[in-house]
């Protein structure tokens, strides 16, 4: 049987995290399933988790009034998504709803905070790898900023 | 008489003057997209149109606008129709979105260099797409699948604005079917029924199924779509040597003569338009060039 | 004096300058029309020519950057001026050029190519800077997989008469390029024109065939020694007075390595890409295609003319212009000339026929921004060097 950890451990986020680290984070891990079209969360809510994906699509979007549900990024199998939960006003900016069926694991934030605070070590493991998906998305998101499929004729 | 040229200096020419069109006629247009046509032709004073390679262009005349220089979208092993693809974008294009089924036009080509498709045997391929860049590789789809088993994993990422922004849907959904092809398809961004993945393509390279120790990338789309994916792939491990893109540069004579073409010392319509990457990435990186 | 000099010395003639007239005569009762420079407009320009009276006589020009003036020379002397602003191209590669007529009736659309005229044409005086600069057209124009149709046959159809230049001026540098002040190869007929107190007389050498039959009716005397010597002594003190130099060692080089430098956006502050250069330069080949329709819209037409790559347009593609800077665009005329060129010809675009220098309306020189680049290129290797010595 599969255990928690071993299953956290699994996932390319975590990859080459320390045994003692690993078995930290554990403590604030628990294993969630999203039927397809269901929120994971809401823009606006209080953002209390950081979730890392395991299996399943999940489309990040925001509402525009007159337009509906604009999606400007999905989120796979092997990726994190969540980062409200780290700064004031810890509020989600946008809403994750299941595109197809998610079994993610979900980070209580409270939990993930006090950690990495108490242990500075395992704070800057985090951060590190965290700060490099942050950067990734940032620059894809800059060249969709861009709109180059769209030429002024 | 000049001491300078060769012997067999004639006037006479074996070939046909290749600033001459040839006239075709239109059998039909079809949308796309909302701005994006196709163009089928046949051609007036013969039965087959000349045989092209995947990658290769043609310029394509209207009578009394213009010629521009559009990437042959059809399947090469088909003789009997031409297809172009491209936006209506400009004053040509506007006016070729609007042709009626009979309406004769002026092609010239084929010119430029092709994917190097044959020497991907044996490989994996990687075609990476964005927006129009769909229609130049298209052609090389066809020459893998006309030959699958002479290839390992068949690969194709392609980006694009929107949903309705999806070029040859019919055919992607056809492809997506086939066990032999993985195609991922993503849009920049998407409103409720879209069901695939939203973000650029760059971010499909990394976890797309290919052994990058033995493959073979094709990219076409915007240059900085372009360099971006590049990028990626190299990330993922595969060399420049076995990249390769297709560049874009203002044409007139497409014979390599008139000069508007040159990007460094190369000329697009002769020595491209499909560049190995490592041939042309010190060029693409200077600004203006 | 050498077996080899005696051999030549064989094949060089004399006209004296009492027979000029019968050497063009002689070309014309050939079928040739005769084309060479003449006054015109306050300038030396390459037109229709019949008689020694139509050919610049007595004139001479003065030239630096940005200036050019016709001024009074040797009275007598026939071929005192240097380069106009007119080169020979525009004879072999017509400024413009109708390529195909299409016409269009009740749906139906024929497309007829324009058949090409190449005419027998003589061209008198052409300076050896501008037989490289033929040279250089030929490897572009006919060594591709396409050839320019109407530039082949036109070429078949030329007959050279050289003339090897009296002196050189200001801006010259063909010395540099090693394409001149001789005229060694090229031509059908080479004059060298000595000038002295008590005779006026021309050293001819035959470069073909077609020359030595030319020249057979003319009366013409066999050049002896003393003669040689004087032309030598001509062309040598001609190769010693150029204005200009350009040190093209590694120039290619360090061109690919400057992409970045200052030194194209100080030109750029002056340049006004007015494409004066592109005019005037003997080698410059960008052409662009129009399309036109006449009033009923029946009959269409492509012609193809002159183009500049400092034109906004030359660049443009859906999207924008690709070179929209003024910095890039003199950097690519510039690149081209000196280092791209080579690697897509085999040999340097530029002769150092100096047309560019003194053209240009605000003086930029081409050998002057060569060598900036070449000291900055050399201040960066010795940087190099010293930090390599301190480690």
């Amino acid at each position: 049987m599969k255990t928690l950890e071993s299953i956290v451990a699994q996932h390319p986020f975590f990859n080459g995290l320390a045994q003692p680290y690993l078995t930290l984070i554990t403590g604030c891990a628990s294993n969630v399933v999203i039927k397809p079209g269901e929120l994971l969360f809401r823009e606006g809510e209080e953002a209390t988790q950081f979730f890392t994906i395991r299996t399943g699509i999940l489309k990040l979007g925001v509402l525009v009034p007159g337009q509906g549900e604009i999606v400007f990024q999905t989120i796979h199998e092997g990726e994190i998504v969540g980062w409200s939960w780290m700064f004031p006003p810890y509020r989600w900016h946008f809403t994750g709803r299941a595109a197809t069926e998610l079994r993610v694991l979900a980070f209580d934030a409270r939990c993930l905070l006090q950690k990495c605070e108490a242990d500075s070590g395992f704070g800057y493991e985090f951060m590190k790898r965290f700060s490099r998906i942050m950067m990734e998305r940032i620059q894809a998101t800059r060249l969709q900023l861009i709109d180059m499929y769209q030429t002024r004729g | 008489m000049a001491t300078r040229l060769p012997e067999a200096a004639s006037v006479t020419f074996s070939h046909p003057d290749p600033m001459v069109p040839h006239l075709y006629r239109v059998l039909r247009t079809r949308w796309d997209t909302g701005d994006t046509f196709s163009l089928e032709l046949t051609p007036e004073q013969s039965a087959d149109i000349p045989q092209f390679e995947a990658g290769q262009f043609n310029m394509v005349y209207i009578y009394g606008v213009g010629e521009i220089p559009i990437s042959i979208s059809g399947d090469p092993a088909r003789r009997d129709t031409l297809i172009h693809t491209t936006r209506a974008v400009g004053t040509v294009t506007r006016v070729m979105s609007k042709l009626k089924v009979d309406d004769l036009l002026g092609v010239r080509g084929p010119f430029g260099s092709a994917w190097p498709v044959e020497t991907g045997r044996g490989k994996d391929m990687i075609i990476v797409a964005g927006g129009i860049g769909l229609a130049p590789l298209r052609p090389a789809m066809y020459r893998i699948l006309a030959h699958r088993e002479d290839y390992g994993r068949v690969v194709l990422l392609y980006g694009a604005r929107t949903p309705a922004d999806v070029l040859y849907r019919k055919e992607l959904e056809q492809w997506r079917s086939q066990f032999d092809l993985d195609v991922f398809v993503t849009v920049d961004r998407a409103t409720g029924n879209w069901r695939g993945s939203v973000g650029l393509v760059t971010q499909l390279i990394g976890r797309a199924p290919f052994d990058p120790m033995n493959a073979m990338a094709m990219v076409c789309g915007p240059e900085v779509m372009m360099r971006f994916t590049t990028m990626e792939l190299k990330k993922r491990g595969i060399s420049g040597d076995h990249i390769y893109v297709s560049l874009e540069r203002n044409m007139k004579c497409a014979i390599g003569l008139c000069g508007h073409c040159q990007v460094g010392s190369l000329f697009v319509c002769k020595d491209g338009p499909v560049f190995r990457h490592s041939r042309v990435e010190p060029l693409l990186t200077k600004w203006e060039i | 004096m050498t077996r080899a000099s005696t051999e030549k010395s064989r094949s060089q003639q004399v006209i004296e300058r009492r027979d000029f007239q019968l050497l063009l005569d002689a070309l014309m009762a050939k079928g040739y029309r005769l084309i060479g420079p003449r006054a015109r407009d306050g300038a030396l320009v390459y037109d229709e020519i019949a008689a020694v009276a139509d050919l610049p006589v007595g004139l001479t020009d003065e030239q630096e950057r940005g200036t050019y003036r016709l001024k009074a020379g040797d009275p007598e002397r026939l071929f005192g001026c240097g380069l106009g602003p007119h080169s020979w191209k525009k004879y072999l590669y017509p400024p413009e050029l109708r390529l195909w007529q299409a016409q269009r009736q009740n749906g139906n659309m024929t497309i007829v190519p324009e058949p090409h005229a190449p005419e027998r044409l003589a061209l008198i005086g052409m300076r050896a800077c501008e037989i490289q600069a033929l040279a250089v057209l030929d490897k572009v124009l006919l060594g591709g997989a396409y050839v320019d149709r109407a530039y082949q046959a036109q070429r078949e159809q030329v007959l050279v008469v050289a003339v090897n230049c009296g002196r050189a001026g200001k801006t010259c540098f063909c010395a540099s390029m090693n394409s001149g002040p001789r005229a060694s190869t090229g031509f059908d007929l080479a004059l060298t024109e000595v000038l002295e107190r008590d005779r006026h007389y021309f050293v001819v050498e035959s470069g073909s065939k077609v020359g030595a039959d030319v020249l057979s009716a003319v009366p013409t005397s066999p050049a002896l020694e003393a003669d040689l010597q004087k032309a030598n002594a001509i062309i040598e003190q001609t190769a010693g007075q150029m204005g200009r130099s350009l040190d093209t060692h590694r120039l290619q080089e360090m061109l690919y390595a400057s992409t970045e430098s200052p030194v194209w956006d100080e030109v750029a502050a002056r340049c006004l890409t007015c494409g004066n250069c592109t005019l005037v330069c003997p080698t410059c080949f960008c052409t662009t295609v129009e399309d036109y329709t006449d009033l009923t819209g029946e009959t269409g037409s492509r012609v193809r003319r002159w183009d500049s790559c400092f034109t906004m347009d030359f660049s443009y593609i859906v999207g924008g212009h690709v070179r929209a800077s003024a910095r890039a665009r003199y950097r690519q005329w510039m690149m081209h000339k000196l280092a791209t060129w080579k690697d897509q010809f085999g040999t340097s675009g530029c002769v150092g026929c100096g047309r560019c220098i003194t053209w240009c309306p605000v003086g930029i020189d081409i050998t002057e921004e060569a060598q900036t680049i070449r000291a900055q290129n050399e201040a960066k290797q010795d940087t190099g060097t010293r930090r390599k010595k301190t480690s």
